[in-house]
């Protein structure tokens, strides 16, 4: 039987304000335990919640960009459950009235954009830790993180592959951390995903039985849990067995997917409006301001990308991945007035070099202005590419300029008619065998001449110009 | 309406509180007793009726996003039933 | 000395006929003779009492007094109190010491006045006979076979019985009024959002509302000046000018019309209390006030209304007690979930329990709509009621309870019972409006009762000016207790 993947995914960013969602403490990763906690978030008898302005501008934003519709009016609820690291016994967050409804994002798989639609987004506190090294076979609990505001995001069931969802994951990050809203640090925890994972038999239009991989920090994890999920599911079906809904979590370690233990007794977790906190409006002038604060927004400088440099959507979108590459290209290219020769360097060669070294385009130690002197001396002539990647190491392992290197090692490119001339009759001398294979017809011969002219001139002889005085001279 | 000792036990256990077999049986009369008085509601109608979950019907204030508390762990963890090295400890919490 | 109020108390200060220490260890003394009896204080320290007293004196002499410094008071114990063992009235929070001091505390350390111990209470304020205090019942002074009114039973009782001159108290359904009438003491609740709800241990958020208990409404307006105030910690506190509560209280009733809601005189209301109410009624009228004849048509429907909302509110808010950060933890368990159920069975009481399993039974899953949503819609045509009655009057008048204090014990057995008692007194805590009780006769067992007095909201003046005139005209808040 052919099945078909179905794919939802909720995501939990945590907000980068500086304080919590309903306190003063700080919001400050790595503190030292239960020292960033304060009554409020320990859930002191008699202590009340107040919120954070920026939280909600912060969702406004994100609601804006997904083009969905803000409620002016939402309400924060509870959501009742006893856990340790839940102090209060319930978590504030919204049920009813999120304060995001609707909205979309583009996802490019291949060369197929898709779009996945966005249920909702609603704010909401995140609980603190438990860690689970052994105090003496107890749990210590930490409550540092207890409060820090989330934005958890709900999207349709609208992925059909483990690509799609981490297409969509990848979207919707890039766009969190270009707003600035989320500071993408995926290893803290600041962008965490859920996902809902059924499958059907192809061309059956009811949805699947899910089960739901809870917190997932990274996209590798992602893909690695989606894909481990979906094949067991797969195998379970036609192994004649049923699927049950169910939490799971996943193991990097073993790479499987397991049954949350604590999870086994129904939830029941009895939301209501929070009676500590009054509806929260938004104003029409809020929502003006925050979309007179909107940045160009990554489809968009995406589409203008390719407009405007002739770049392939491939390369537009890879240009767009986060707003500091997006930023990178544009200054080198603006002062090269070469986009299409700094998009390729970008995507090419320093793509791979960051990528060795683990960085993004941050830690490149190229400036755009001196990554757009070297595109400005190939797009003259004045580097071949081979001579342009020796000048290219040079930039990544110094300070200077283009030019200067150029000038330091003597790169320049030789296009003097009468030298290359000279070389040339040099090499045609003395490779008698070769002119004799070419002029019976071997056109692979004058590439080995050419070889010769360049070694000759250590590799500075412009290519074409040396091609084009071998064929007159051979013809002649 | 009336709940049984079932119903009994399942809100006990979501509420996280002990109860003996006997309370469940005493504890379900005086239930059945409180809830005989809060049916007498569903005799009125109460159709395009508004529910008001507040006194006043205002919006909520909201306050700058600025760090506004300090550490003041060894003050709170001096009330804890059972802490170590900064942390609270409960019985081992299973995921 | 013993019956002076607050208003004397502070005039013999500034006058220097006495210091705060002398007045501070007055009422200790008075406090350690009669507390065996009565059980109306939690938790008295002498030592951190006078420390403050003369800390009031020094104020006084460095000449920064205010108007109620070195003025003793105590606190309902759920009122957190840095330094203080805020219990709630619960085994839950016996071990307690707060690390924090709640607004209205604030307030009242701003003002100079000197804390003398904290009050007795129904467990987590839930109650309406002081009986489901963990630290035992109190007595009412007037007779201690009878119930001083809850769940403020302990703030009324030290009150009438010239313990302390005055004593903050909250009413989330009637806490401040039922005890204020059984005791015999002038209280006022005010409008929902005036006292800060920060640092108020919460049993019902939407409802509750911190107040006190004084001999006089004077003293009440005193003391509403003190403890009132925009606090930006309570997303719910009311941001409005500052006001003196005692700016009316000189203001002739000529004109003044008073509703009587004629379902608060309907069956039930035993002729005891009709007639103190009828009495008071007579008095006002006599001093140019005008009666108007009033509906609150869902009067009834506040006792299934507030005994979904209150408890659902409940069953959320002390779910922190989970004995993981603080309180009660039970001695031995198997696991995690076990650590909860038996630190949570021992930690609370039988009312709290209940009301617990009520709140979290109309919130589950298939119920929510019928119970809590239907409650919801019931709270706004009652609060609509009272919009209609205050088209056509100033205050309303009733009475607080049924009856006067009934006998310690009697309705042990009986929670529907006891929550039918509290039905004039639900709806204005789901209004969210302000109301009193003022002493206004006695039944023949010699127990008093009081008259409910309810404004518009924020019109604490008005009602602090009603009834100030009642009491220029009667001398039932003067009478105390023999002990």
């Amino acid at each position: 039987m052919k099945w078909e993947v179905v794919i939802g995914l909720e995501v939990h960013v945590q907000l980068s304000t500086v304080s919590k969602i309903f306190s003063g403490a700080s919001t400050a990763f790595g503190a030292e335990p239960n020292t960033q906690a304060c009554n409020v978030d320990l859930a002191y008898p008699g202590v009340l919640p107040v919120l954070n302005e920026a939280a909600v501008d912060k969702a406004i934003h994100l609601g804006l960009a997904l083009g969905a519709k803000i409620n002016q009016k939402n309400v924060f609820a509870r959501k009742n459950y006893f856990y340790p690291d839940l102090p209060k016994g319930y978590q504030i967050s919204q049920m009813d009235l999120p304060v995001v409804e609707g909205g979309q994002i583009a996802i490019l798989v291949g060369d197929e954009e898709k779009i996945i639609r966005v249920t909702r987004a609603h704010m909401e506190e995140d609980a603190g830790k438990s860690l689970h090294e052994d105090f003496h076979g107890l749990s210590g609990i930490d409550l540092n993180r207890a409060g820090t505001p989330l934005l958890e995001i709900v999207s349709e069931p609208d992925m059909r592959s483990v690509d799609e969802a981490v297409a969509y994951a990848k979207a919707l990050y890039t766009l969190v951390t270009w707003l600035g809203i989320c500071d993408g640090n995926m290893q803290e925890g600041s962008f965490r995903m859920d996902v809902n994972v059924s499958v059907r038999p192809q061309g059956q239009e009811a949805f699947g039985t899910r089960r739901e991989i809870k917190n997932l920090n990274s996209f590798r994890f992602l893909e690695q849990a989606a894909k481990y999920e979906i094949q067991w599911q797969i195998d379970t079906l036609e192994e004649g067995g049923k699927i049950q809904q169910a939490t799971v979590l996943f193991d990097p370690d073993t790479g499987e997917t397991r049954m949350m233990r604590s999870k086994e007794d129904a939830h029941d977790y009895r939301y209501f409006p929070d009676p500590d906190l009054l509806p929260v409006r938004i104003s029409d002038a809020w929502i003006a301001r925050a979309q007179s604060e909107m940045p160009e927004l990554p489809g968009q400088m995406k589409a203008r990308f390719a407009a405007e440099y002739g770049l392939s959507a491939y390369d537009a979108a890879l240009l767009t991945a986060s707003l500091a590459q997006a930023r990178y290209f544009e200054a080198a290219a603006k002062a090269s007035g070469q986009g299409k020769l700094v998009a390729n360097w970008i995507n090419g060669d320093i793509a791979a070099r960051l990528n060795r070294d683990g960085g993004d385009i941050l830690a490149c130690p190229i400036s755009p202005e001196r990554l757009a002197g070297l595109v400005a001396r190939i797009a003259d002539n004045t580097l071949s590419s081979k001579l342009a990647k020796q000048v290219f190491e040079a930039l990544w392992e110094s300070d200077l300029s283009a030019d200067a290197i150029i000038e330091r090692d003597g790169l320049k490119q030789v296009s003097d008619v009468g030298a290359i001339e000279k070389m040339v009759e040099e090499a045609i001398a003395a490779n008698p065998k070769a002119v004799e294979e070419f002029r019976s017809g071997k056109e692979k011969a004058l590439n080995a001449l050419a070889g010769q002219v360049m070694k000759a001139s250590k590799g500075k002889a412009n290519p074409a110009q040396v091609l084009e005085i071998l064929k007159n001279k051979l013809a002649g | 309406m009336s709940l049984t000792q079932q119903d009994v036990a399942r809100i006990a256990k979501l509420a996280r509180i002990a109860v003996t077999e006997q309370e469940i049986t005493a504890v379900g009369q005086q239930l059945n007793d409180i809830f005989g008085l809060i049916e007498k509601m569903q005799a009125v109608n109460t159709d395009h009726v508004e529910p008001m979950a507040h006194p006043q019907d205002a919006s909520l204030r909201l306050r700058a996003d600025a760090v506004a508390e300090s550490n003041r762990r060894d003050d709170f963890m001096a009330l804890a039933p059972q802490a170590e090295a900064g942390l609270f400890l409960v019985p081992k919490v299973i995921e | 000395m013993i019956n002076a109020t607050l208003k004397a108390l502070s005039q013999q200060l500034a006058a220097g006929a006495v210091s705060s220490e002398e007045l501070a260890r007055h009422y200790l003394d008075r406090i350690d003779a009669l507390n065996p009896v009565l059980n109306a204080f939690i938790t008295v320290d002498r030592d951190k009492t006078l420390l403050d007293a003369r800390a009031a004196d020094a104020r006084r002499a460095a000449g920064n007094a205010g108007p109620l410094t070195g003025v003793p008071l105590a606190h309902k114990d759920l009122f957190c109190q840095q330094g203080w063992k805020t219990s709630c009235g619960s085994r839950m929070l016996d071990n307690f010491v707060s690390p924090y001091d709640a607004h209205v505390v604030e307030q009242c350390k701003a003002a100079g006045m000197v804390t003398l111990g904290r009050t007795n209470m129904d467990e987590f304020a839930m109650g309406s006979s002081n009986e489901n205090s963990w630290y035992g019942p109190v007595k009412n002074p007037w007779d201690i076979q009878a119930i001083p009114g809850g769940s403020s039973g302990g703030s009324a009782a030290a009150v009438a019985a010239r313990l302390t001159p005055v004593a903050t108290a909250t009413d989330t359904g009637g806490s401040i009024r039922q005890p204020a009438s059984h005791c015999g003491v002038t209280g006022l609740k005010p409008t929902y959002g005036v006292v800060s709800r920060y640092g108020m241990v919460a049993f019902a958020s939407s409802l509750d509302q911190g107040g006190m208990m004084a001999q006089t409404a004077e003293d009440c307006a005193l003391m509403l000046n003190v403890m009132a105030g925009f606090d930006k910690r309570d997303s719910t506190s009311v941001e409005r000018a500052a006001e003196d509560y005692a700016r009316d209280l000189t203001r002739p009733l000529a004109g003044l019309k008073v509703g009587l809601p004629r379902e608060y005189f309907a069956e039930g209301l035993s002729p005891e209390v009709a007639r103190v109410v009828e009495t008071a009624v007579a008095a006002l009228k006599k001093q140019g006030a005008a009666v108007v004849d009033v509906s609150l048509p869902n009067t009834a429907l506040s006792i299934p209304s507030y005994y979904v909302i209150a408890p659902a509110e409940a069953s959320s808010n002390l779910s922190r007690y989970d004995g993981v950060r603080y309180g009660h933890r039970a001695a031995g368990y198997t696991d995690l979930i076990d650590m909860y159920e038996k630190t949570r069975a021992e930690g609370f009481g039988a009312e709290v329990k209940r009301r617990i399993m009520v709140g979290t039974y109309v919130l589950s899953h298939g119920y929510y709509d019928a119970y809590y949503i239907k409650a919801q819609k019931i709270r706004r045509l009652i609060a609509n009621d009272f919009v209609e009655a205050f088209k056509s009057c100033d205050v309303i008048l009733g009475p607080v309870a049924p009856t006067a204090a009934f006998d310690l014990g009697s309705m042990n057995n009986d929670p529907v019972e006891m929550y039918l008692s509290d039905i004039y007194t639900l709806s204005v805590n789901l209004a969210g409006l302000p109301g009193m009780s003022v002493p206004a006769g006695f039944a023949a067992n010699g127990r008093p009762i009081g008259l409910q007095l309810i404004g518009n909201y924020f019109g604490e003046a008005r009602l602090l000016n009603v009834a100030h005139q009642f009491q220029l005209a009667t001398d039932w808040h003067t009478r105390a207790p023999a002990l």
